[in-house]
């Protein structure tokens, strides 16, 4: 086998509490489909036959119930439970599971809707038999107001600087503002043998890794590094540049190696070495191929570990991890398939305008002379006459009465909308209650016991 | 005069093969040409309505310059009667001596029966010589040499790009042993459009499942390698394929009731084909598959499934070791002898085993000079002006358009090769042939070095027959800003044609430096049959 696949489905949606409160955030509903199904979509299109899931009891009791999930999705889930505290980090879920893996793996995580050619990222871990290959695409501006937000000013999230070579497939440099205090320093080695380098801002990971099994190997020694991205991503970019792992011998590296195995020590390094060694030698000296030309040395210059990144310059990447992103994706994650917008089994009645973007959930009840524009209605909701509804996202088991005015907001799962209230860009909390003739604009109407989270 | 060329060729093949086989020839020569009876008398009736006066002139033309080159092939023998008849019908030429050494029928009868025969095919040969005639106008010169020859040949799918029918039949095999087809890319010159022509943008991957299981992942990466050209050269490509190979068995395991020596060469055949997809097979992998299938199906049933497995690593290795790594030593061995003091060599492309002999000549203290002739779009002269200069050896760069300007300093050419044929001929990078030319014009002499397993038993005469198309989009270059060549799809009077082999003339050589010594061009189809006897 080539490739297993593993799910990170265990992440705690950090950065949306609102709407994560009470539903998971791998089962939260984009376009009427739980949000982990958007990864799990796209494994099975390109052909993947089994899954490693690694999440929590909760999703795990939500995915056995989901109607979706259960016919839609027609691969294996080997699910793996994990605590639900959030103190393991996405590596230390790797390290939980290492037993599991047998061969190269390739890394998704939940929040995660795409429609990349998957075949460019493993087509640059196979070829160039890489230690990783990620995927990351032009960061997209969110063109739509989001509840609760105080004027247009975005917090300014922490950048990410990626290096990539003059072919913009080889990754050089990888750092976090956060990590950089003084500056942004790089090393002579890698100007060196890469004199132009393209340091890029604007660009989002997709958090979508292809690694050699060697590296869950290194994970399963290395206890201290807890965060793929984070850590992991950042360590093996450095790696392929520092001097023990490149022009070595194989006789050497394979007797140091031996040697750290007797002394038990705890930094084990990262080696990339196959059987037949000598033999992939021999084809690549004697090829007329050589990655980069200018300088005398040999293609890859000689180094065993090698990171890439496919850089989507068309298309659709999102990773829904924002309440912006939430929105976003609603809008647009509908035009990746060809699903009715409208659910057979919703009801509808003959004087409902609605607009040919708008998504219907099953069981909906929508009366007469609603008009809905751009929405998105979960399943089993019911909404009475006389509702407009325009640039909103209801959720599941919503009830929305008579004469009801709701724009741009995001209503989540159970509340209940009195009649003739009047919401815009507001995010109801989960079964909240808003009272009739209610006037609210841009806020965020949460439970108080949501309120005591911090 | 090609023609008559391939005759004579074909007629010293028929020498020897008859030579080998005699006495089992003759039931092969009836069934042979009652089968091309049939044959002809089916074209003869789909192609009724051709032109008779133009096949009239065409045929005379054909016997003429048929009965020539029959006449020496009969005179070699010493036949009777029968011998004179066959002198005005090309085709049963080279059959009919054979035919004299029946002892079963009488001569008469013998006569009858075959008079009569020649009358149909003469006849339908009507027909087909005007079919022959256009073919050979759209550059199939192929077809007439082929019925000439005793043993029907057919020709390789692969040349047979622009003919529905084996393009419906390959996609067919492919189908039935689950592997995408490749579709080409963009417009094909004319005289070329029987070859495949594929974009390095659009790989087979695309159609394949991500975690493959058809095929063996060690085999999905080294075809992405071949296809993206990161993997290129005969030596390091047979390498690779071998190397795969291993990995393949390794991880093979019977199924209940097969044996291994036939399910594991069936498991082969959709590698291949998937990597004959990426990239056309080379001359050198077409000899390591057959000396790899040889020896899978040597495998007694006796044996079991770890000992065979491990037999047949070995069996690789030591291939690799003979006949490439050794090889390379000793073809060393005899160049250095041909390299004196103040030689100035020139070196075309970045051919392995070149650079290897010039490293090992510059080890044993030769002084010399290397002059690295480079040419677009491939440009692989650069990598081999970098390991030369690495290893301290003083060189030159020139473009191949400057080549008859270095010419007159050079004292010795060293080109590789890609295949030897069976012909003589040399098929090299694409350019090896032009430079051959220009040191002939200034009699400079040309040393090919070739290991023996590169050595096939094709024959061809010119570049276009078979020949591998590269990705056109190769040629297009960017300079200041301006890349003119980027929307040459939409002009429809335009087509990029970007060869990647073309075959020398062994007139052009001088020396072909092998493993078994250093021999003439010509001597090739004698390596061949003794090592064809070996095996």
């Amino acid at each position: 086998m080539e490739l297993q696949a593993v799910l990170m489905a265990a992440g705690g949606g950090s950065r949306m509490t609102d709407l994560t409160f009470n539903t998971p955030k791998p089962m939260l509903p984009v376009g009427n489909k739980p949000l982990m199904w958007y990864p799990l979509n796209l494994l099975e299109r390109v052909g993947f036959e089994e899954v490693i899931v690694i999440t929590t009891k909760e999703v795990q009791k939500m995915m056995s119930t989901d109607s979706k999930m259960k016919l839609d999705v027609k691969m294996k889930l080997d699910v793996v439970c994990i605590q639900e505290d959030g103190d393991m980090g996405t590596a230390d879920a790797l390290r939980h599971i290492q037993q599991k893996i047998k061969t190269d793996i390739l890394v998704v995580s939940c929040d995660l809707i795409t429609d990349v050619a998957l075949h460019e990222v493993v087509d640059l871990f196979r070829a160039h038999n890489a230690a990783l290959a990620m995927l990351m695409s032009k960061a997209h501006e969110f063109t739509e107001t989001v509840p609760g937000q105080k004027g247009k000013k975005k917090t300014a999230e922490q950048r990410d600087f990626v290096g990539v070579d003059h072919s913009g497939k080889r990754l050089l440099f990888m750092a976090n503002e956060a990590d950089l205090e003084d500056g942004l320093s790089i090393r002579k080695s890698i100007m060196r043998k890469h004199p132009r380098m393209h340091i890029k801002t604007g660009l989002v990971d997709a958090h979508l890794y292809c690694m050699k099994k060697a590296v869950v190997d290194f994970l399963a020694d290395n206890k201290s590094i807890s965060s793929i991205r984070g850590e992991l991503v950042p360590y093996m970019v450095r790696k392929q540049f520092s001097k023990s792992t490149t022009g070595q011998k194989i006789k050497e590296d394979a007797e140091e190696q031996n040697q750290k195995k007797t002394d038990n020590s705890t930094n084990h390094e990262l080696l990339i070495s196959s059987r037949d060694e000598p033999l992939l030698q021999l084809a690549q000296e004697r090829s007329c191929w050589n990655d980069h030309r200018g300088d005398m040395s040999e293609a890859y210059h000689g180094g065993k570990l090698r990171c890439y990144v496919h850089i989507m310059e068309q298309g659709l990447c999102y990773r829904v991890n924002t309440l912006a992103a939430y929105i976003d994706a609603n809008r647009l994650a509908p035009k990746l398939f060809e699903e009715p917008a409208v659910h057979p089994s919703a009801v509808i009645s003959e004087r409902c305008q609605m607009g040919s973007d708008s998504i219907i959930g099953a069981l909906c009840q929508v009366a007469d002379k609603t008009s809905i524009k751009r929405s998105t209605i979960g399943n089993s909701t019911s909404i009475k006459e006389k509702v407009k509804v325009a640039n909103s996202i209801i959720m599941h088991g919503v009830t929305v009465e008579e004469g009801c005015n709701i724009q741009g907001s995001v209503i989540c799962s159970n509340a209940v909308i009195g009649r003739g209230a009047d919401l815009k860009y507001c995010l109801v909390g989960n079964g909240q209650r808003i009272e009739p003739e209610t006037e609210r604009t841009n806020e965020v109407i949460v439970g108080t016991d949501q309120l005591m989270e911090i | 005069m090609a023609d008559s060329g391939d005759t004579e060729g074909a007629g010293k093949n028929d020498e020897i093969e008859r030579a080998k086989t005699e006495g089992k020839e003759l039931t092969k020569e009836e069934k042979q040409r009652l089968r091309k009876e049939k044959k002809q008398q089916k074209k003869n009736k789909e192609k009724k309505e051709e032109k008779a006066s133009q096949e009239g002139g065409k045929e005379k033309k054909h016997v003429s310059s048929e009965s020539p080159a029959s006449q020496p092939t009969t005179q070699t023998q010493t036949q009777k009667a029968p011998s004179a008849v066959p002198a005005q019908v090309p085709v049963p030429a080279s059959e009919t001596p054979a035919p004299a050494e029946k002892p079963a029928k009488s001569k008469a009868e013998l006569k009858a029966e075959r008079r009569a025969r020649q009358e149909a095919e003469r006849s339908s040969k009507q027909g087909k010589k005007g079919e022959a005639s256009q073919q050979a106008a759209t550059g199939k010169p192929k077809a007439p040499p082929s019925e000439l020859q005793p043993v029907v040949k057919r020709l390789p799918e692969h040349v047979q790009a622009d003919n529905p029918e084996v393009l419906k039949k390959l996609a067919k095999k492919l189908e039935r042993q689950q592997i995408p087809l490749r579709s080409d890319y963009g417009y094909k010159v004319s005289l070329f459009s029987h070859l495949h022509q594929y974009s390095r943008k659009a790989p087979l991957t695309q159609q394949l499942g991500i975690p493959s299981t058809v095929i063996h992942p060690a085999i999905v990466r080294l075809g992405l390698q071949y296809s993206q050209g990161i993997v290129a050269g005969s030596n390091a490509r047979s390498v690779a394929l071998l190397h795969a190979f291993k990995q393949v068995i390794r991880d093979y395991s019977t199924p209940p009731n097969e044996e291994l020596s036939r399910d594991l060469v069936n498991k082969l055949k959709p590698y291949i084909s998937f990597l004959n997809q990426c990239r056309p097979l080379s001359a050198s992998m077409g000899n390591a598959i057959k000396y790899i299938k040889k020896e899978i199906s040597n495998i007694s049933s006796q044996c079991k499934e770890e000992d065979a497995k491990s037999k047949l690593l070995n069996c690789i290795d030591c291939y690799i070791n003979e006949k490439i790594t050794l090889a390379a030593k000793a073809i060393a061995k005899y160049s250095i002898e041909k390299i004196s003091d103040g030689d100035v060599i020139l070196v075309y492309g970045c051919s392995s085993l070149v650079n290897h002999i010039l490293y090992e000549a510059f080890e044993k203290d030769r002084k010399f000079r290397v002059i690295v002739v480079d040419s677009r779009p491939r440009l692989e002269g650069r990598e081999a002006l970098r390991r030369l200069v690495q290893r301290g050896i003083s060189c030159t760069y020139v473009l191949i358009s400057a080549v008859s300007y270095i010419l007159p300093e050079v004292s010795k050419v060293f080109l590789g090769a890609h295949a030897l044929l069976a012909n003589g001929y040399v098929m090299s990078r694409v350019g090896t042939s032009q430079i051959a030319l220009v040191a002939k014009a200034f009699n400079v002499p040309v040393l090919v070095c070739c290991e023996t397993y590169k050595f096939c038993d094709r024959v061809q005469t010119d570049s276009f027959v078979s020949n591998e198309l590269d990705d056109p989009d190769d040629l297009i270059v960017t300079r200041n800003g301006k890349t003119q060549l980027e929307h040459w799809q939409q002009v429809p009077s335009l087509g990029l044609l970007n060869l990647v082999y073309d075959v020398t003339p062994p007139d052009f050589v001088d020396l072909v430096i092998t493993d078994l010594g250093m021999i003439p061009c010509t001597s090739v189809p004698v390596v061949l049959r003794v090592k064809n006897v070996d095996q």
